[in-house]
């Protein structure tokens, strides 16, 4: 397999993002800038609003207040169309197979290979059966694969490893090592002590409570 | 394969393979429209009267049993966060499901109405005028299951809401559709096609807008 191409030079900067569900304000006055290249660890407790910081990036839900910059998408790029999303839910539809997921999800987003990252997930082998039977840990492993198949800059990804075994955690380190190492920028939320390699920032969202 | 392409093909697979809903709505229509004569009794004349009319209430009920197959799945299992990161619109996403749901929805409906029709003793005049107020009207149905689906996609299991939010906006459809199909009754002559098509048209223009604002609102 040949290096893959490199990213266009993307950059991030958030500042004074707050957010709010409902009536309670999740998180407020959070700002950081990332780098082509750089990578962001989110931690905080359950309910500290490290997976509506991930929806706010990528404009899924509005913030109330702060500014959110991407800069070096090139010219006619919408900041949609090199976000990928990989929420707590791995947006694996059951009565389609392996393949015919991945392959939804290239076809949808135009560009891509899926057959690499079938290898590297470890379902080659399940290709062609449907998912519905995949184990939890399995069905992450196909969510992850969406990452891996369509090339995108910039990845927001929320508890990446939960369900996998030490093999699959590992494949996620060196999955986001190498996406970082192409020039790309990761936000990856967890609050499980993850040992990303080339993680060079972490951001602690201290919990807020309802008053 | 471009995106909008890609969304019909996946939603055309999944029901396809999940065969048993199709085959639940269109039983559903079946029975509904079996079981009128028995509740009307067995007047010819009134049956071939109240038929086209019977016909439509059944279709917009099977339709309606079905609303909550559009968006709930994708929105219960992530799949529309991601879906929102498609280098097409949500709207047009939504379009594209849209005309999935009709063909798996509606269309074998259709298929089936000349059946029904036999059972209500329609001539082969009447059943072709049925069925194509059938054709004409029910994309504004699927329409505006569109939009009631979305609205209620973050309501753990909206079940009845959908329907009780939507039925008002089906009655100019099944209006039209009836005076359409039913001789005698005024606009059969062809204005009422007219109106039942300028109806849908505006349906189908509105509801993808109306159910992806939907559709945000609830991510929110």
């Amino acid at each position: 397999m040949s290096a893959p191409a490199a990213f266009p030079p993307v950059a991030l900067t958030v500042e004074g993002l707050a957010c709010r569900r409902g009536d309670l304000e999740v998180f407020a006055g959070v700002s950081f800038t990332l780098a082509p290249g750089a990578a962001l660890l989110v931690t905080g407790e359950n309910g500290a609003g490290k997976s509506t910081l991930l929806m706010a990036l990528a404009g899924l839900l509005r913030p109330t207040a702060g500014r959110i910059q991407w800069s070096g998408l090139g010219p006619d790029m919408l900041p949609r169309d090199s976000i990928h999303h990989l929420g707590h839910l791995s947006a694996v539809k059951p009565s389609l197979t392996v393949a015919e997921n991945l392959g939804f999800w290239r076809d949808l987003y135009g560009l891509g290979d899926i057959g690499p990252a079938l290898a590297q997930s470890g379902l080659a082998g399940l290709a062609h059966f449907p998912a519905g039977f995949l184990s939890a840990g399995q069905m992450r492993r196909l969510g992850l694969a969406r990452l891996a198949a369509v090339p995108r800059p910039v990845w927001l990804v929320d508890e990446p490893a939960t369900g996998l075994d030490e093999a699959g955690a590992a494949w996620v380190n060196r999955l986001i090592a190498a996406h970082l190492d192409r020039g790309g920028i990761a936000v990856v939320a967890t609050h499980q002590r993850l040992a990303l390699t080339g993680v060079a920032e972490t951001l602690s969202l201290a919990g807020r409570r309802a008053a | 394969m471009s995106p909008f392409l890609a969304m019909l093909r996946r939603d055309l697979r999944i029901s396809a393979r999940t065969g048993g809903s199709i085959l639940t709505v269109a039983l559903f229509f079946t029975l509904v429209g079996a079981l009128m004569p028995f509740a009307v009794g067995p007047d010819r004349a009134l049956l071939a009267r109240l038929g086209p009319g019977i016909v439509w209430i059944a279709a917009l009920l099977a339709l309606l049993i079905a609303i909550d197959r559009l968006f709930r799945a994708d929105h219960e299992d992530g799949t529309l966060a991601a879906l929102r990161l498609a280098p097409i619109s949500l709207e047009a996403i939504v379009f594209a499901k849209l005309i999935a749901h009709w063909l798996l929805t509606a269309l074998p409906l259709i298929v089936i109405t000349p059946l029904l029709a036999v059972l209500f003793g329609l001539d082969g005049d009447a059943t072709l005028r049925l069925l194509l107020t059938l054709l004409i009207g029910t994309p504004s149905l699927t329409a505006f299951a569109a939009i009631g689906g979305a609205l209620t996609v973050s309501i753990g299991r909206g079940g009845l809401l959908a329907p009780v939010l939507i039925l008002p906006l089906c009655v100019p459809t099944l209006i039209f559709g009836v005076a359409a199909a039913t001789p005698g009754l005024p606009g059969s002559d062809g204005a009422a096609l007219l109106y039942l098509a300028a109806f849908t048209l505006l349906a189908l223009v509105i509801a993808p807008f109306a159910a992806a604002l939907a559709l945000k609102m609830a991510a929110d």
